[in-house]
């Protein structure tokens, strides 16, 4: 049986269309931001943002020319600073034992997971090896893991801030300050946003508690086979609703709670499903926007933007076309509900469940409310495909943006040569040193997945972590690599990954996919900002028409999938024509 | 150089054995080691070989033919890639050669001193250095590039321009410049030599379209960043294929892992081996053109920066004007006829050997006057002086003058006649226009005649070019030392987006500035010593041959036919270079959408066997991979007329540009392969051996 689309369309529509309409104002206001522009939280916010800065030793926020930094300046900071969360955060979890507001009890978290967990939040991925409501205590979740998923995000609209003013600067080196640009995104950006947001979740029944957890006698006790009865259940609380805000907003997507939003008091209603649905698009959406704005030609955001929703509507397309013909082989049983159900919320049904998938894995979210290793073999190589074009559909807050226009470099580059001139991008040319820099952006989160799953699929007891044979089990392998290399976080599930070689290998993966694209593109930043600029004319390729907007969705997809095919043949391809054939994987 | 001296077809007999001889020089290590793309072909040649001896000793990981039938035309894909190199430099050799024909051991007079009465030694040519003064006698060769110092000459210099009419040199002005390989006719000169062996423009010309300088320019070192990364990319999907597929074996307990010779196969079609291949003689062919439309260029770099030109700077003279004004009409004045006017103006004109002269004849005789000369008339010539500043005819008692305004108005005044009001309006008018008015006068009678207008003419077809330049986004300014006045409607005529009037070398030059300081590349050319700073400064500067030592050195190339116009040439060829590097490059990445498709299902036919569903072409599964490969190979040697041509620039803009050649290179590399590797499939199978190669 096949699904009615009516009711997944209108969805989709709804969602995309919350999206766009905030993106635009949200944009704008982003970029004001960003260049030292007047808040309207000043009164509120202001003496915070002038404690902060003057903590971090920069001028105050008006003086947008002061404290300005180096590509390599910047660069650094970030690197100290993202260096400094590590160190924190890997503290905090290691000691949280001792530390209050820890109602449940629970221990240190052990070395290798703290590590893993500490690269996560710190590199934006919010990949979760453990389960947090019997791992973390609330002060951990709350110092350490809600912390970096506000300076994370804001790590990434600072970088790309840096970006635009490199595009935009003539013969300056001057990129900004990283640490005004933190402060100000965090403090303007960040934090209102994540407050309006959970203020609507706490209202839609999202928890939101510094109490214990709390035993609640069961409406009808449970009788185990040998006949123990179970009376009560204990019930995991905490400060869920002001985390979940951000980590929706945020890209981070880790979730307090393992099921992470499949969980009824992370996600308790469809007003609380479609927020946290369009939330995920939200804040790269919008940077689209802002970077109109910082260039002087809100066109080139919006073709940008446009390239996005483009692959985001082809991937949801391909997902619900899989997802609703289902399992043929349940199908055959005479089945008539969805045959694609298994590992789904029944709340949300398969069109919600897909429509999360789709917009968490394009942008670099990873929170799920739905369990991707149930999707439907296609459905699932498209939500890994997504996150192997380098998460550039929407991707994480700023770095979905920077890690774009990486492309729209390449494909600056091939299509300037096609019309016969040095290939220019907003008015700078491209040369050797922006193209060296974009090629090792772009080719090490690729590198970092294909030799990870080769060297897990090649180890015999890694191997069986995934505990699916065939197939399936490689696609576990193959999608863990893809999530933490491109700073997803999100999980296939299947895998036991809280072991030592997980951790490691991952944390390993995050790393690289984070900074080994930082750096190259703050030196992108730099080098196109000590160029002058070049007038444009009508010989100038022009890259906000639907010709280039064509061009830059076929050269994502050509680089994406000519690297990817051969793995995601091996795994969600077979996968799906044993499907067909009658197989049930 | 003659342009006869140059192959005219693309490839002939002897080129492509000599180019053949070359290719299997060029498998070399080394040779490839500057080609990542290539070498990577190289590497996988050598290995695939090897694995085919280890087949023949017994311990093959598939069938010996067909690792051997694999590792042939991996060879064969290195081979036609150095196959196209070899053929674009025999190109240039050949050329080369001819060149080196014009350059004969001379032997030189070098004199003690700068002067003619120096003592004089003979030395060979190629012992002369810079700085040493030569005396040149006429009929002798001129040993080497420089400048006259003394005496005048008319030279020969088809040799280096192909132009047969000889040309004269002096020394100081703008004619002082002579180069080596050119004979001296007539009289003798006493020649500076400027440049040290080897450095001398005909060095360069051999130098550049030998390769010898095999520098590449930023665009060719971001492309090769650009195709190695593609790739280090693919090395990365096909390697870890092979752990993959161990693991897919190992859990399903069945099937058998892909070889390695199949993982050489896929990884060859995957890397950019089209544009690899290409690339040099892409190069190679581009300055080819260059040099072939008789320009040298001091690097590959000047080349590309023309590709990138936004504003022309056209001198007026020579460039969109002819040289010289033109009689274009009469205005009679009152009481006279225009054929009256004319008859005069044509006999005042008869002995004038300037050009505006004989053009006030040509103009008269459209009117009707009969042509007449000198001796018919029996009249007899009064010559321009600077004194009177006037030139005519005395017939008999009839004197007619001919000459500016203030001029013929002394004239007429001292006859005790004056010049009539509406002659005076006509002056004003024809000046205003931009025109020089030339005022006719008659003694008899203290009579004016009438104005001849004389005007710039524009140049026929010059308009349609400017307007093809528009096309593509590139603005010309006229540069003229005419008044504001004229230069605005020869500029209106010629149809150029602006011009700099009143123009002085130092308003070149902040012109040139101004334009950079906007973001603009500016191209100009030049002869004059005073253009020397304005060649420095602009981006892409043409000397002419004809010009002086110093604007060639300012400039970074030099156009040996001294023809202003082929800056606009020079633009197309840079165009054209980058656009045949861009339009293989997208053909050559859309190429594998189709590889994987016809290789994928063979190669894990023996792990998952679902994965024939994939295999969308219907091909053979035994012949697959070896189609794939051949059908890469072969399509390099198909292109090489692509590269060596170059790709067409026409004259639209980059939106429609970038989408005809989207549609030629793009859309058509992505369905080229799934055409060719079915050709090819289905040709492998009627073929009588073909089991023997089976997979």
């Amino acid at each position: 049986m096949t699904l009615s689309p009516t009711p997944g369309l209108a969805q989709a529509i709804l969602t995309v269309g919350v999206v766009l309409v905030l993106a635009f104002p949200l944009g704008t206001y982003i970029a004001r931001i960003m260049d030292g522009g007047r808040s309207p939280f000043e009164r509120l916010l202001g003496p915070f943002e002038r404690m902060l800065l003057a903590a971090c030793g920069v001028p105050r926020p008006s003086d947008a020319a002061g404290g300005g930094q180096t590509w390599r300046g910047y660069a650094s900071s970030v690197l100290l600073f993202s260096a400094a969360g590590l160190l924190v955060t890997y503290a905090i979890q290691r000691v949280q034992w001792i530390l209050p507001n820890n109602p449940a009890g629970l221990g240190a978290v052990t070395p290798d997971s703290a590590l893993n967990t500490a690269i996560s939040f710190v590199t934006n991925t919010n990949w979760q090896g453990y389960a947090g409501e019997t791992t973390m205590s609330y002060a951990t979740q709350m110092l350490a893991l809600c912390t970096q998923n506000f300076v994370s995000a804001a790590v990434g609209i600072g970088v790309m801030a840096a970006l635009a003013r490199g595009i935009r600067n003539a013969r300056s080196v001057d990129l900004g300050s990283f640490w005004r640009d933190l402060i100000r995104s965090t403090v303007h950006v960040l934090l209102p946003l994540s407050a309006l947001l959970a203020i609507v979740l706490v209202s839609q029944g999202v928890v939101q508690t510094l109490g214990p957890y709390a035993d609640v006698t069961l409406v009808e006790p449970i009788t185990a086979a040998d006949g123990t009865v179970t009376t009560t259940q204990t019930l995991p609380l905490g400060p869920a609703a002001s985390q979940i805000a951000i980590k929706q907003l945020g890209t981070n997507g880790g979730g307090y709670f393992n099921v992470n939003s499949a969980h009824p008091f992370e996600n308790p209603t469809p007003l609380s499903n479609l927020l946290e649905t369009a939330s995920i698009l939200l804040l790269p959406a919008a940077l689209c926007c802002s970077f109109g704005v910082w260039v002087r030609d809100r066109r080139q955001g919006f073709a940008i933007l446009a390239a996005m929703s483009v692959l985001l509507i082809l991937a949801l397309a391909g997902m619900w076309i899989s997802e609703s013909h289902g399992v043929p082989a349940l199908a055959a049983l005479g089945v008539d509900v969805p045959t694609a159900m298994e590992g789904k919320e029944t709340r949300f049904g398969v069109p919600a469940s897909v429509l999360w998938g789709a917009f968490t894995t394009a942008a670099s979210n990873g929170s799920v409310n739905a369990m991707h290793d149930s999707f439907t073999p296609i459905a699932g190589g498209i939500a890994m495909l997504l996150m192997q074009l380098g998460e550039v559909v929407f991707g994480g807050v700023g770095s979905g943006l920077y890690g774009m226009i990486l492309f729209v470099l390449v494909t600056v580059f091939v299509s300037g040569l096609m019309v016969g001139r040095t290939p220019e991008y907003l008015r700078k040319k491209i040369g050797p040193f922006e193209m060296k820099m974009a090629a090792i952006a772009l080719l090490a989160p690729s590198a970092m997945v294909l030799i990870g799953t080769a060297v897990a699929s090649s180890l015999e007891a890694t191997a069986a972590a995934a505990p699916n044979p065939g197939p399936h089990g490689f696609s576990e392998i193959l999608y863990a690599f893809s999530s933490a290399s491109n700073n997803n976080g999100s999980a296939f599930g299947g895998i036991s990954a809280n072991t030592p070689f997980w951790n490691m290998a991952l944390g390993t993966c995050m790393f690289v996919g984070r900074f080994w694209v930082i750096v190259p593109v703050l030196a992108i930043a730099g080098s196109l900002g000590r160029k002058g600029t070049v007038a444009p004319s009508i010989g100038t390729l022009p890259t906000h028409t639907p010709l280039f907007v064509g061009l830059l969705i076929a050269v994502v997809l050509i680089v994406g999938v000519l690297t990817f095919v051969p793995a995601l043949a091996l795994g969600p391809v077979v996968e799906q024509l044993r499907l067909q054939t009658g197989g049930v994987s | 150089m003659s342009s006869t001296a140059t192959p005219r077809r693309l490839v002939d007999a002897e080129l492509l054995r000599s180019a053949l001889v070359d290719a299997i020089r060029k498998l070399s290590p080394r040779e490839q080691l500057r080609n990542p793309v290539m070498f990577t072909v190289w590497v996988g040649s050598s290995l695939t070989t090897v694995l085919w001896v280890v087949a023949l000793v017994g311990y093959g990981e598939a069938a010996t033919g067909w690792i051997a039938a694999i590792a042939a035309w991996l060879w064969a894909t290195v081979f036609f890639a150095n196959l196209a190199e070899a053929l674009a430099e025999g190109r240039g050799k050949a050329q080369a050669a001819s060149l080196r024909r014009t350059r004969r051991d001379v032997q030189a007079r070098r004199l003690g001193g700068p002067s003619r009465d120096a003592v004089q030694t003979s030395v060979s040519a190629a012992d002369l250095r810079r700085g040493d003064h030569v005396l040149v006698n006429a009929g002798e060769m001129i040993p080497g590039d420089g400048e006259v110092v003394e005496g005048i000459a008319s030279v020969d210099e088809s040799a280096i321009t192909g132009e047969s009419a000889p040309v004269i040199r002096e020394s100081g002005g703008d004619r002082s410049s002579v180069t080596g390989g050119t004979r001296v006719l007539s009289d003798w000169l006493l020649v500076r030599i400027g440049a040290n062996p080897g450095e001398s423009f005909l060095d360069r010309m051999i130098g550049l379209v030998e390769g010898a300088k095999r520098q590449k320019t930023p665009n060719e070192i971001a492309l090769d960043i650009l195709l190695a990364s593609f790739t280090i990319i693919f090395l990365f999907a096909c390697a870890t294929l092979l752990p993959f597929s161990l693991h897919a074996v190992r859990q399903n307990a069945s099937g058998e892992p892909v070889s390695v010779t199949m993982l050489v196969a896929l990884l060859v079609c995957l890397i950019p081996t089209t544009i690899g291949g290409l690339l040099s003689a892409i190069r190679i062919a581009g300055m080819d053109r260059l040099v072939r439309a008789n320009v040298i260029a001091t690097s590959g770099r000047a080349v590309e920066a023309a590709g990138d030109v936004d504003v022309l700077l056209l001198d007026k003279t020579g460039t969109i004007t002819f040289g010289n004004r033109q009689a274009a009409r009469f205005h009679p004045a009152p009481g006279v006829t225009v054929e009256e006017l004319a008859d005069a103006a044509q006999l005042a004109s008869l002995a004038d050997e300037t050009p505006e002269g004989r053009s006030v004849v040509v103009l008269a005789k459209r009117h009707g006057v009969r042509e007449r000369t000198l001796a018919d008339a029996h009249a007899t010539f009064v010559p321009f002086t600077a004194q009177t500043r006037m030139s005519g005819v005395t017939i008999g008692d009839r004197d007619i003058r001919k000459g500016a305004f203030d001029a013929i108005n002394s004239y007429v005044r001292l006859l005790g006649g004056s010049i009539p009001a509406e002659v005076r309006r006509d002056v004003d008018m024809v000046a205003r226009a931009g025109a020089t008015p030339l005022v006719v006068a008659e003694a008899r009678g203290a009579r004016t005649l009438g104005t001849i207008e004389l005007r710039d003419i524009v140049k026929g077809g010059i308009k349609e070019r400017f307007a093809e330049l528009r096309a593509m986004g590139i603005r010309t300014v006229m540069v003229t030392g005419d008044n504001p006045l004229t230069a605005a409607s020869i500029a209106a005529e010629a149809g150029v987006d602006d011009f700099l009037a009143e123009a002085t070398p130092e308003r070149k030059l902040e012109l040139i500035r101004e334009e950079q300081r906007g973001g603009r590349l500016v191209a100009m050319t030049g002869d004059g010593t005073n253009d020397a700073p304005a060649l420095a400064q602009a981006d892409v500067a043409v000397a002419m041959n004809s010009g002086t030592q110093a604007a060639k050195e300012a400039g970074n190339m030099v156009d040996l036919d001294s023809d202003p116009t082929k800056l606009i040439e020079i633009v197309r060829i840079g165009k054209e270079l980058l656009m045949t590097r861009g339009a293989l490059t997208t053909f050559s990445i859309a190429n594998d959408v189709a590889k994987y498709f016809a290789i994928l299902p063979a190669a894990f036919l023996a792990t998952y066997p679902e994965l024939g569903a994939l295999n969308v072409m219907g091909l053979e599964p035994s012949t697959a991979i070896l189609s794939s490969v051949i059908f890469n190979a072969i399509v390099i040697i198909a292109l090489v007329p692509i590269a060596l041509r170059g790709v067409r620039c026409r004259p639209v803009g980059a939106a429609t540009l970038l989408r005809d050649n989207i549609l030629i290179y793009g859309v058509g590399g992505l369905i080229a392969p799934f055409v060719g590797v079915k050709a090819i499939d289905l040709l492998l199978n009627v073929l009588p051996l073909i089991d023997h190669v089976r997979a």
